[in-house]
């Protein structure tokens, strides 16, 4: 053997991939993501039913809502972002992890810890108010060890790359790890109330009033603009390629949607306090800046969704590919329907009321927790070395059943915020307010029930999931019909 | 440039950091800087230990994700909650609670508007005032004393993030909270010295207890009263 064959040989050498830790991280997703989803059905039925709070104080809706939110961006959202973010970092490197396994099993737990930390103090009242950033002083310190953990792992290994390019994905969950350490650190800056006597798990935020309520909506649209945008669509970028087994469509836009998206996210935080006492110069830049963020938003989704051209037909055999493609359309959707939301004067009807809900809905049910699915249905026969998934068409029907929830509940949600905030500017004829608050409390009740149906909805379909990938793991393969055959039996002419 | 960018971690990681930075930096920094930020009004101080212990408690059973505080310069706003809101009126506000959902009314300016009765009743069991109302009942409220020996330290610490508590308030606090919720065992007319136009009584209406009730409704009623808005002249940008 000559030495340029042997250094050939050595050159395509697979490295040592940590994927036991990947699969941690893709058990743990599946295990959040359904206590997430369960929480918030059960508090959606809470609106209806109001007996549901117990009348205990740590099942009651304040408290339980947050256990909801932080368990599906942080838990469910959080760990398909590490776990996925690690497994693509290496194989686009062609690398094993910066770190070694220890470095990285400290990762998981360490991310585990701050997560039930965060759930447990909800309950009992731990709080620090702020919309998605409720945890503590302490906890939040916790998060600052493990995420500075992680930035160096994912760093460390694109810097022992051994292909001379970062992958686009890269980029993306680049600017997810380090936007989300900007917005934290700023965020969360306090003052513990134990170093000056008081208790021990309160803290009192250094910001006050209007530009705490600016500094949290720069933190709190962000966090949707990098974590649930950023990070998620870092996993586009690998996995909608690697099913539908084409390039991505356009490098060009890859590089303009990166740059557009990183730029102008990060200024339209203001939308969420239009017509508040923040002001009005600051209003209008984050308006204008939500508007202009529709296209970077769209130039992402046609390079996701373009890059099935000449694959197409494969929608028709591939539920997860199915999967992969709904989330970008309604990732599409839901970043027109932002934009628009974010105009001021559609926002002085929207603003307070259940459409809000729905929109966030249409892009955490609909982009976030879809392509997460796809993402599990793509990762678990490849992590445990399986030859297929269990039944493709138990996942076909986890997309059917799950899609119609989320049509029930952005519906349902859209009906009944368009509703009430008409509701609450309707005068008599006498020129007086036509409803009382209470009265549009009542009218919600219908439009409560079926976003809670649906919400269920979609709970069925997670076990649903997670029954097929349990299947999966232990190796069985369901006998059944390959999905979209009988298509072609019945258009065959023989 | 981006050629070598996608070819440098740490070249690509610093660019990213300065492209997010500079939305960042053009947002938050002015509002620092900038006098008209807040608006110049006479009434505004700093919330008596018990109105504070009552807020900490609103924060802790997350009141504000269906509540708001803010009301905007709207026609069916302004004649169902009040005048519009102030951002002086939250500058001691650690956090601020403006909210960003009404799946029940704004509470900016529920100060005054009902009978500390009417509160208890309604916290305990909102269903028996409002029957069509959807909150979940707060009775725990009622029998739970509140808990005093730390709330110095809570003001001491909101004195460091630049509420402007004077030494005399801080001597103070264990006997504001007993005057407060109780003004015939203590010295009401000093509380009203300290902290002008605090509503003064046993709100929960048992005199035995300082409870986490008598706490929380002193706060509510305290709420969007200090400002006397009809005073305050709209702006030139119509604030």
């Amino acid at each position: 053997m000559s030495s340029a064959s042997l250094a050939q040989a050595t050159h395509f050498e697979t490295p040592d991939y940590y994927d036991d830790l990947v699969k941690k991280f893709v058990i743990a997703t599946a295990f959040w993501g359904l206590a997430g989803f369960l929480v918030g059905d059960f508090i959606a039925w809470q609106l209806v039913f109001p007996a549901l709070n117990m009348d205990l104080e740590w099942t009651s809706f304040g408290r339980l809502r947050p256990v909801h939110t932080s368990a599906v961006i942080f838990a469910f959202g959080g760990n398909i972002l590490l776990g996925s973010s690690l497994y693509v970092v290496q194989r686009t490197c062609r690398a094993s992890l910066f770190g070694g396994r220890s470095a990285g099993t400290f990762l998981f737990w360490g991310y585990q810890l701050f997560i039930v930390l965060a759930a447990t103090g909800y309950v009992l009242g731990i709080t620090q108010s702020k919309e998605y950033a409720e945890p503590e002083w302490y906890v939040d310190l916790w998060l600052a060890i493990i995420w500075v953990t992680y930035l160096v792992i994912f760093t460390g290994t694109i810097v022992k790359r051994k292909e001379p390019h970062i992958y686009v994905a890269n980029w993306f969950y680049l600017a997810f790890i380090l936007a989300v350490a900007v917005l934290h650190l700023v965020n969360n800056a306090s003052v513990p109330a134990i170093l000056f006597g008081g208790g021990f798990t309160k803290s009192y935020i250094v910001w006050a009033g209007v530009q705490d309520a600016m500094t949290q909506w720069w933190y709190g649209h962000n966090a949707v603009g990098f974590l649930l945008t950023a990070g998620f669509l870092g996993m586009m970028y690998y996995f909608v390629p690697k099913q539908a087994e084409r390039p991505i469509y356009s490098y060009r836009l890859s590089v303009v949607h990166f740059w557009g998206l990183t730029f102008l996210y990060i200024w339209a935080g203001p939308h969420h306090l239009f017509y508040t006492a923040l002001p009005d110069w600051v209003q209008t830049l984050g308006m204008t800046f939500s508007v202009m963020l529709w296209m970077p938003s769209w130039g992402g989704m046609i390079n996701g969704v373009m890059t099935l051209s000449g694959a197409w037909h494969k929608l028709r055999t591939d539920p997860v590919l199915r999967f992969l493609v709904a989330s970008i359309g309604f990732y599409g959707m839901s970043t027109f329907e932002g934009p628009m939301m974010a105009i001021k004067t559609v926002n002085a009807l929207s603003h307070y009321t259940d459409w809000t809900i729905g929109h966030v809905h249409a892009g955490a049910l609909g982009w976030n927790a879809l392509i997460t699915f796809g993402v599990l249905y793509y990762l678990v026969p490849k992590l445990w070395n399986r030859e297929r998934l269990y039944s493709l068409r138990l996942v076909n029907m986890h997309f059917w059943i799950s899609t119609i929830g989320i049509v029930l509940y952005i519906t349902s949600m859209w009906v009944s915020g368009i509703m009430q905030g008409l509701m609450w500017r309707t005068y008599d004829e006498l020129g007086f307010l036509q409803y009382s608050f209470i009265e549009t409390v009542e009218a919600m009740k219908p439009y409560y029930i079926i976003r809670a149906t649906g919400g269920l909805l979609f709970v069925a379909g997670a076990i649903l999931m997670i029954y097929n990938l349990w299947r999966t793991a232990r190796g069985d393969i369901r006998d059944e019909a390959p999905l979209g055959l009988d298509v072609r039996v019945s258009a065959s002419p023989v | 440039m981006q050629a070598l960018l996608e070819r440098n971690v740490i070249l690509l990681a610093i660019v990213t950091v300065i492209t997010i930075s500079i939305g960042t930096l053009v947002q938050l920094v002015p509002l620092y800087t900038m006098e008209t930020t807040i608006e110049k009004v006479d009434g505004m101080r700093p919330y008596s230990p018990l109105e504070q212990a009552g807020r900490d408690i609103y924060l802790r059973e997350g009141c504000y994700l269906c509540h708001s505080q803010m009301i905007r310069p709207f026609r069916d706003e302004v004649e169902r909650y009040g005048a519009y809101s102030l951002a002086a009126e939250s500058m001691y506000d650690h956090p601020f609670q403006w909210g960003s959902k009404r799946t029940g009314p704004d509470l900016a300016r529920v100060g005054g508007k009902y009978s500390n009765e009417w509160h208890v009743a309604h916290l305990v069991a909102p269903r028996s005032v409002v029957p069509e109302s959807i909150m979940p009942n707060y009775s725990f409220l009622v029998t739970r004393p509140l808990s005093t020996d730390k709330i110095v330290g809570d003001l001491k610490t909101l004195r460091v993030v630049g509420v402007p508590y004077t030494d005399e308030q801080i001597e103070n606090v264990q006997a504001d909270i007993v005057s407060q919720a109780n003004p015939e065992l203590g010295d009401g007319d000093a509380v009203l010295g300290r902290y002008p136009k605090a509503r003064l009584g046993d709100f929960d209406g048992n005199p035995d207890l300082i409870s986490e009730m008598d706490a929380l409704v002193a706060y509510l009623q305290m709420l969007g009263t200090l400002v006397d808005t009809r005073s305050y002249q709209t702006g030139a940008d119509g604030r």
